[in-house]
């Protein structure tokens, strides 16, 4: 079972649920993924001893100018502008590149070989015997998230009972990428108005994957109306209210799980669990 | 000599462009015939990236010695640096007036980019 916690709007409370869920989970042993590899934070929450770190590469072309005629195939093949031909000298920019590959494909004199270029690491971190914590982190100045996330649920053991997805926020690329392939999404939303415009940007996300979904509304019991609404009139399952509540973000800002030092709050996250392992399952028999 | 003059209009009266990569035209003047021509560049308009590369490839295979833009980010430099195509940089000013100012030795080569990427 892979569940993927995301949301249009960021600092909604993804990672909140994504710990603090992954602590209440059974089946066991659980994995946590934080794909949100421009900017990692579940391992603030879940600290544990490292076992395994690496460096995550891509491909970009290196150019043996010596045998290049000039002739810009390369370049005029690229997307993305990451070869510029003038007269001999090919110049590569690797930021730019994609890393698909097919200016070598494309080249008559064989001239481009393809070298790895770093574009971050991924860290697998044992938090208790039962609980994993696989993240990424992308380089700075590196823009190419999705490759990293990949790898981070590459990482994983595809074989273990449950793993919860932390998803960067928005509903690009690297959203896609970390949704891709759950069983189910959580999209944590909040009563604002910015919460429901991104909610609905996510939810359309999530309707084109094909994925069960359902909503948390975190700090809950502020008066916005309008959410409610939008999640009636979509038939779209809430499955849960954090309610607004000072200890919670103090929990937050400590770094502890809201389960642990909010009193009333492990029995909301269970409960959202078990919503959400019954929306995936409820699909399934579908 | 060659001059490469980026600009949102198709004539001599037309404004210069002071962006570079995403510049609607250029316009490439040839100093001794003293004739132009004008090519379209709408293709970098609107590319999600690389406008400033591909803006600066199109105008190093007309042969240009020089180029006159508003603002020059680093990659696009790099490639008319590359290229051996001059830099020089003007702002409110027609194609005319840039064309005549750099004639008349009143533009300043730059000699680095002048403002980031993207700016």
């Amino acid at each position: 079972m892979v569940i993927a916690v995301a949301s249009g709007k960021g600092g909604t409370g993804k990672t909140t649920l994504a710990v603090n869920l992954a602590f209440v989970a059974n089946p066991r042993p659980v994995q946590v993924l934080d794909c949100d590899v421009e900017e990692p934070n579940v391992h603030l929450f879940l600290k544990g001893q490292t076992l395994e770190s690496k460096t995550v590469s891509v491909t970009i072309p290196s150019v043996d100018e010596e045998k290049c005629s000039g002739c810009e195939e390369c370049s005029n093949f690229c997307q993305f502008k990451a070869l510029v031909v003038i007269g001999k000298t090919v110049l590569v920019f690797p930021e730019l590149c994609h890393s698909c590959g097919g200016c070598r494909l494309i080249c008559p004199e064989k001239t481009i070989d393809e070298v790895p270029r770093p574009i971050g690491k991924v860290e697998t971190l044992q938090v208790q015997n039962d609980l994993l914590l696989i993240y990424g982190t992308l380089s700075i100045g590196v823009a190419m998230a999705t490759p990293l996330i990949r790898e981070v649920k590459n990482s994983r053991d595809h074989g273990a009972p449950l793993t919860v997805i932390d998803c960067p926020p928005g509903t690009s690329c690297p959203v896609i990428e970390s949704i891709k392939g759950a069983d189910v999404v959580l999209l944590v939303t909040e009563p604002t108005p910015f919460g429901l415009h991104d909610l609905t940007l996510a939810v359309d996300t999530v309707r084109v994957l094909g994925i069960p979904f359902g909503v948390v509304i975190n700090r809950a019991g502020q008066n916005y109306p309008s959410l409610y609404e939008y999640l009636e009139k979509e038939k779209i399952p809430l499955i849960g209210e954090i309610p607004l509540n000072r200890a919670v973000a103090q929990a937050y800002a400590r770094g502890d799980l809201i389960i642990n030092s909010v009193s009333g709050y492990r029995a909301k996250i269970e409960e959202i669990f078990s919503r959400l392992i019954d929306l995936a399952e409820k699909s399934k028999r579908v | 000599m060659k001059i490469a003059i980026t600009t949102t209009g198709k004539d001599l009266n037309s404004p210069l462009c002071e962006r570079f990569g995403r510049t609607p035209f250029f316009m490439v003047y040839d100093t001794e015939s003293d004739s132009f021509e004008v090519f379209d560049n709408s293709v970098n308009l609107n590319a999600p990236q690389g406008a400033g590369l591909q803006t600066a490839q199109n105008i190093a295979r007309q042969g240009v010695s020089c180029v006159i833009t508003g603002h020059c980010g680093p990659k696009a430099f790099f490639v008319l640096q590359k290229a051996g195509i001059k830099v020089f940089l003007a702002q409110n000013v027609t194609v005319k007036d840039a064309i005549a100012a750099l004639k008349d030795g009143k533009l300043q080569e730059a000699k680095a980019p002048d403002v980031e990427g993207h700016w």
